[in-house]
């Protein structure tokens, strides 16, 4: 086998190992199509674990709000199953789930007042009089619009609508809530504090969340795990540092955070780490996965990992003369544009008091750590 | 270095609002020029035309014009007794002239509607009156007529040779005037107008009923349907808007006779042994004029429908309610303001039918414009035409206004 694995590969389509206990909702080999010829979902197996808060990132048309509705049941799978709790699920309509979804438009009803709205699930489970007007007083509180259940949505603004929207899925205490990309409408300020305020009441009562979004940053913020779909496939599923720090294939790095793109080749392995050479015959030390390349041997390096070689680098084991072909200043940071290994480009973001004596035109020496380096095949 | 920061109140001027005022006027006058011409054509071709038609609902000239000396010599009658001499030589006189004139006819019918046999009255007197000889021609006119002798007959010229009268409108609901002025419910055999107003509001609410029950499911069908399924279904509904109301009317015609398709075809099926009356039926009318305002009912519907999100009816099912307590609870209301345009527009466009109930309609199925047409066209009694066409109009406007009262102005979209 000419295969070296130095990392165990934590991909999404292995079959599922956990117990039934600790497994909330289980896909296992679903497929979706809808025209029949194209997989919008092409063989997916992911647990949820209880009490997790698992996003699904990914460009549009990814398939995550494909497998979102399907979890929801208003799309039903071309083949495999779904599991809510060990029970197959795929053919129960979307009002015996017992899931509480947040759309993404939020979906309130105009022609009820707040109170209806969060009101409306307890009809049908039975709970009616005092005991439902508590819950619903109960659920507006914990969104802090306690003393707006007679208003209608069309007069609250994007955020209240969108407490309103959580509150009533959460009011009849759902196995698990589902959300699809709930904050896209509001601006961003607004929507970093939903983010935070979302996070905490998923924490503060255990619940089940599976989020939906094609925002990395939110991702990052909210999620315990987050599951990164491209092209009907989860690529890659791990905790939020994983994901940034050590991207399993290409596409992740690329679509999470800024990343440099590097060609190169493998030169072997040394001390566990790997050896790769750059186009003008250098060798960086990396990390990361050394398989066959189907398409090429790249190294991906974060401008922010990439410093100039002071002495709080000393300890980085890769070192990189570059020309600063632009500089461009951030407030903060400022921004180089290199030329390297030949005539390779990429970018460095320094802090803004290392880069100021840097002029364009001249010659630096930058440092990276082995670590930072991630050598991908795919 | 301590930073102050000084905040500027900027005062309020008092001319601001004139400033503003002023600097939007030239964009109120380009709007106003460009809306111009179209509120100048509706004002003459519409608004003028429907308020001189309306006076004429009240417009009283005959007798005024006709007989001005009758009139002044009637002018200090308590109405007691039969009027003195002066009166009849008066009447003679304008009745003189108006032979020469050739007025009588217009005279003799204008008073007939406020009591039968006036007509005769009126053209004999004007016939003998070469014949009448000198002396006193009270005894003469009540040897013609006795009912010249009475008080009412009398009563009737005074009261019509005020300027404005009732009449018309109190016919038109089925009151009228009795000798002494005072208004009453006119005799059985004559109270038809209510009738007839009962039966246009119950054909147009039947009409209404039927296209809401056909649209709204077909509106539902297109709402959810595939784009160009959708457009396809769309082009069906307008289809019959291309095509002319009268040659839809003489379609159903066709369709609705003794021989015609539907009886023969329910023959074929052996649905019925004999053939049905379809023609000049209650039945027939309600059917075609449901079909011709169908798509009236149906679009107003279908943009509300469309303009309901698809999460609407997902986030009800999400929430525990099964589809059909999650379309009446939460899709259903959401289609109000459609189904209020629609049913409205429906409704006061079938107040107003008139060819279709003409042709496929019998004897019980006319509605108020058959007999507004009834009067202009036949009897030439403008006057009539125009207070059933007040009532018409009063109907359709009370109509509109307690719709919008209990439904709310905000709540109907037509599009």
């Amino acid at each position: 086998m000419n295969t070296i694995s130095l990392e165990r590969r934590r991909l999404g389509n292995e079959p599922s190992t956990q117990t039934a206990a600790e497994t909330m909702v289980a896909f296992e080999r679903v497929q979706k199509t809808y025209d029949g010829r194209t997989l919008v979902v092409e063989d997916l197996n992911l647990a949820v674990r209880r009490g997790e808060f698992l996003t699904m990132l990914g460009p549009s048309g990814s398939g995550k709000t494909t497998t979102l509705m399907m979890l929801g049941g208003f799309e039903q799978p071309t083949s495999g199953r779904i599991l809510l709790e060990g029970q197959a699920v795929e053919r129960l309509p979307p009002e015996r789930r017992d899931i509480g979804f947040v759309f993404q438009n939020y979906a309130l009803f105009p022609h009820m007042t707040v109170r209806e709205n969060v009101g409306f699930p307890l009809r049908y489970r039975g709970v009616r009089g005092a005991e439902a007007a508590k819950r619903v007083e109960d659920a507006l509180a914990m969104v802090k619009l306690g003393g707006l259940g007679e208003r209608r949505p069309a007069q609250l603004s994007g955020g209240q609508q969108q407490r309103v929207a959580l509150a009533r899925a959460m009011v009849f205490n759902p196995k698990l809530i589902l959300m699809d990309e709930p904050l896209g409408a509001l601006d961003k300020q607004l929507r970093e504090h939903m983010q935070i305020e979302i996070k905490q009441i998923q924490q503060r009562l255990g619940i089940t969340m599976v989020y939906v979004t094609h925002d990395q940053s939110e991702a990052l913020t909210m999620s315990d795990r987050i599951a990164v779909f491209h092209e009907g496939r989860i690529q890659q599923l791990s905790d939020p540092v994983t994901l940034y720090d050590r991207p399993e294939n290409r596409f992740v790095a690329g679509f999470i955070g800024d990343n440099n793109t590097l060609a190169c080749e493998l030169a072997g392995t040394e001390n566990g780490l790997v050896v790769v050479r750059m186009q003008d015959g250098t060798t960086l030390l990396t990390t990361g996965l050394a398989g066959p390349a189907d398409s090429g041997m790249t190294v991906s390096l974060r401008p922010e990992r990439l410093g100039l070689d002071t002495e709080s680098r000393e300890g980085a084991q890769n070192r990189i003369n570059a020309r600063v072909l632009d500089k461009t200043f951030l407030g903060d940071r400022v921004r180089l544009s290199l030329e390297a290994f030949g005539n390779a480009h990429l970018v460095a973001s320094v802090p803004a008091a290392e880069g100021a004596a840097i002029m364009p035109g001249s010659t630096v020496t930058m440092a990276c750590s082995a670590a930072d380096c991630r050598t991908l095949t795919r | 270095m301590a930073q102050t920061i000084s905040l500027t109140i900027p005062a309020i001027r008092p001319d601001l609002g004139k400033a503003l005022k002023r600097a939007e006027r030239p964009n109120r006058l380009r709007a106003l020029a460009l809306a111009l011409p179209a509120l100048l054509f509706l004002l003459v071709t519409f608004g003028a035309p429907i308020g001189v038609f309306l006076t004429t609902a009240v417009r009283n000239p005959e007798v005024r014009e006709i007989l001005p000396q009758t009139v002044s010599a009637l002018d200090g009658w308590d109405g007691q007794a039969v009027p003195a001499e002066e009166a009849f030589v008066a009447l003679a006189a304008d009745l003189a002239r108006a032979k020469a004139n050739s007025t009588a006819a217009a005279l003799g019918k204008r008073l007939n509607y406020e009591s039968a046999g006036m007509r005769s009255r009126i053209m004999s007197v004007t016939r003998h009156l070469g014949s009448f000889a000198d002396g006193p021609l009270a005894p003469q006119f009540v040897a013609l007529d006795p009912a010249w002798a009475d008080t009412e007959l009398w009563a009737i010229i005074k009261r019509n040779g005020a300027p404005v009268t009732p009449y018309y409108l109190l016919t038109a609901v089925d009151l009228g005037q009795d000798a002494s002025g005072s208004i009453g419910r006119v005799a059985a055999d004559q109270a038809v107008f209510l009738d007839i107003l009962g039966r246009t509001l119950w054909i147009a609410g039947l009409v209404t009923a039927a296209t809401l029950l056909l649209g709204f499911p077909t509106a539902y069908v297109i709402s959810l349907a595939p784009a160009r399924v959708a457009g396809l279904m769309l082009l069906m509904v307008l289809l019959p808007l291309w095509t002319s109301l009268l040659v839809r009317t003489t379609a159903w015609v066709v369709l609705l006779q003794t021989d015609g398709v539907i009886n023969q075809l329910l023959l074929a099926l052996g649905l019925t042994t004999e053939k049905l009356q379809l023609m000049l039926t209650r039945f027939g009318t309600v059917t075609a004029m449901t079909h011709i305002q169908l798509p009236f009912t149906i679009l107003p519907i279908l943009s509300v429908m469309k303009s309901i999100p698809e999460g609407q009816m997902r986030a009800a099912r999400s929430l525990g309610a099964p589809p059909l307590a999650a379309f009446w609870r939460i899709y259903a209301p959401q289609t109000l303001p459609g189904v209020a345009a629609g049913c409205l527009m429906t409704f006061i466009l079938s107040l107003g039918y008139y060819i279709t109930p003409a042709l496929v309609g019998g004897p019980r199925d006319q509605m108020v414009s058959n007999f507004i047409a009834t009067y202009i066209n036949r009897d030439l009694n403008w006057g009539m035409a125009a207070a059933l066409a007040c009532l018409l109009l009063v109907m359709t406007l009370s109509i509109y206004l307690a719709f919008l009262r209990l439904v709310g102005a905000e709540r109907i979209k037509l599009g």
